[in-house]
């Protein structure tokens, strides 16, 4: 084992995974993470956790994963290139494992542009696949990148992301081989709406053999309103939501908009359980984790086993 | 070429307030080209300061003076030119950030009857290429170690808003950048071109970490070239 978190554990047996999400509070209010959490415990196999998520200052994304495995989840704590260099990526690498952080997400990050402190200078020493590289030297060659040997133990279970929505599309694929040939374990892709586009992704991933080297969890997101599907295609960069889905939730009407967004994304779970090349679900259900057991539910993926 | 963009008039005007003599000194050379800093916008601002002290009632002397280089000794050693610096207050400079600091430092060399002050007109804002009129768009950082060889000719360290070597990120739509419409995505660039090329091999091995020494991370740079030095 890699690492051995219950996430790659799941993984290597060949189970269909899902993991959830959770976006650490704008301070230090531990009872907001604490409440989250409790949505998300038996649900999901292992928890996100965002590391300043679309440049807004949040909870570190360190302190926020020791608190979950306080409650009891296990967490993938998400780093950005954006606010580290190499130096402190690979110093809080070290803190994270110390507290028995075994999932990693390695992001480029959104631009400070997006975030309340647009004055900020950024760093964007490395890049996301130089850090898998980085991640995978710390633990596969017990060496920081200078050389330098690491003291005690250091395991991590890498991930990484994909965007299989953005531009140039053809290159999307050869982006995700070039995180694979970096060390990838892992993959969640940016959230699903465009079922046909994400189907032409993966058959490109099969053809090249991708998804035999790495487990790629696809991103979903359900939808709680017109006005949500409208800003997120809108404002996040790489989304495409496709009319018709925009259709069926405005065909719903106000009172029953939240459930047909979940139905929605039961049917989309479904679909992308027969999509080959996949091995698990990323649910990024956004201040909607008290919805997580129902759509986990309705999807007929509970109960979670644990190792 | 450097570009740089005046600074807004009232906080020009504040700068020298308290001065009575100013000297308006531009620059014949980069910053004329794109017309921030040449002849013609140091006396267009030497009248607009007149025009502004004058309507307050304030008497002040502003005169302006071109040189062809202000980061170069030799282009500033004229007597009659070092006389009037001396004279003024203050030099109101509007090179480039390199031709501020340069013609403060030549000054003081050279002018030793008292300490000479220079104080900007300019802001400088990048290394770039004049694209179209009244366009100029922001092409290289001095990395210190060029990579353009690999990248199509097109630079991923300035023109990527995150630096990235191993672009694009997922926030690249239709060709343009995740931070805004106005600005193309580098790394679509770069596959576009690597494409016509048929070089498209190139940027499929990762591209390890940078070395960012040779860069301004390495502390303020110095060239020494022992062929040219006496
Ligand atoms: S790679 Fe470095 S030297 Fe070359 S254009 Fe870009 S910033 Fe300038
Ligand atoms: S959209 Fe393109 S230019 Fe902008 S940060 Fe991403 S890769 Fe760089």
């Amino acid at each position: 084992m890699k690492s051995g978190s219950n996430l790659e554990g799941l993984l290597e047996k060949g189970e269909f995974v899902i993991t959830g999400e959770l976006g650490p509070p704008k301070g230090t209010d531990v009872e907001v993470v604490k409440k989250k959490a409790a949505m998300l415990k038996g649900n999901v196999d292992a928890v996100n956790i965002t590391d300043n998520q679309t440049a807004i200052v949040r909870m570190s994304s360190i302190a926020t994963s020791k608190i979950l495995i306080d409650e009891g989840l296990e967490p993938t704590m998400q780093m950005v290139a954006r606010d580290r260099n190499r130096l402190a990526i690979m110093s809080d690498l070290f803190g994270a494992s110390a507290l028995g952080i075994k999932n990693m997400l390695c992001l480029s990050g959104d631009h400070q542009s997006f975030g309340n402190h647009p004055e900020a200078k950024n760093v964007f020493d490395i890049d996301s696949i130089q850090m898998i590289h980085m991640v995978k030297t710390m633990r596969d060659e017990h060496k920081v990148i200078c050389g330098d040997e690491i003291e005690g133990d250091f395991k991590m279970f890498i991930g990484a992301a994909s965007n299989p929505f953005a531009d140039p599309f053809q290159y999307r694929v050869h982006r995700l081989a070039k995180k694979i040939e970096a060390g990838v374990d892992f993959i969640q892709t940016q959230c699903i709406y465009d079922m046909k586009r994400f189907k032409e992704f993966m058959k490109q991933v099969v053809d090249m053999g991708l998804h035999e080297k790495c487990k790629i969890l696809a991103g979903i997101t359900p939808l709680k309103s017109v006005g949500m599907a409208r800003y997120m295609a809108a404002n996040v960069s790489g989304i495409i939501i496709p009319e018709e889905i925009i259709d069926r939730l405005k065909g719903a009407g106000k009172e029953k908009v939240a459930s047909e967004g979940i139905k929605i994304t039961c049917e989309q779970i479904q679909e992308l359980r027969e999509i080959e090349g996949l091995s698990g679900i990323h649910l990024m259900a956004i201040e909607w984790e008290h919805k997580v057991q129902e759509i986990v539910e309705a999807a007929g993926l509970l109960p979670r086993s644990v190792l | 070429m450097i570009i740089a963009d005046r600074k807004p008039f009232e906080e020009i005007k504040e700068s020298v307030k308290d001065y009575n003599k100013i000297m308006v000194l531009g620059c014949e050379t980069c910053v004329a080209i794109c017309q921030a800093g040449g002849e013609k916008e140091a006396e267009i601002l030497a009248s607009e300061l007149k025009l502004a002290f004058g309507n307050e009632g304030k008497k002040v002397e502003v005169n302006d003076e071109i040189v062809i280089r202000q980061c170069d000794d030799e282009f500033m050693s004229d007597t009659a030119f070092l006389e009037k610096v001396k004279e003024a207050d203050v030099v109101l400079s509007i090179a480039c950030g390199v031709g501020v600091q340069h013609s403060c430092n030549y000054f003081n060399r050279i002018i030793t009857e008292k300490p000479i002050r220079v104080i900007p007109g300019l802001n400088t804002t990048f290394m770039g290429a004049n694209i179209d009129v009244g366009l100029w768009e922001e092409r290289c950082l001095g990395c210190g170690d060029c990579v353009l060889e690999r990248t199509g000719g097109i630079c991923p360290i300035t023109r990527c808003a995150k630096s990235l070597l191993n672009g694009p990120c997922g926030g690249s739509s239709n060709g343009k950048c995740e931070i805004n419409k106005d600005t193309d995505c580098a790394w679509h660039l770069i596959i576009e071109r690597l494409e016509a090329l048929g070089e498209l091999e190139r940027i499929k091995p990762v591209e390890k970490y940078k070395d960012w020494r040779p860069s301004h991370s390495g502390g303020p740079r110095r060239m020494v070239r022992e062929d040219l030095r006496l």
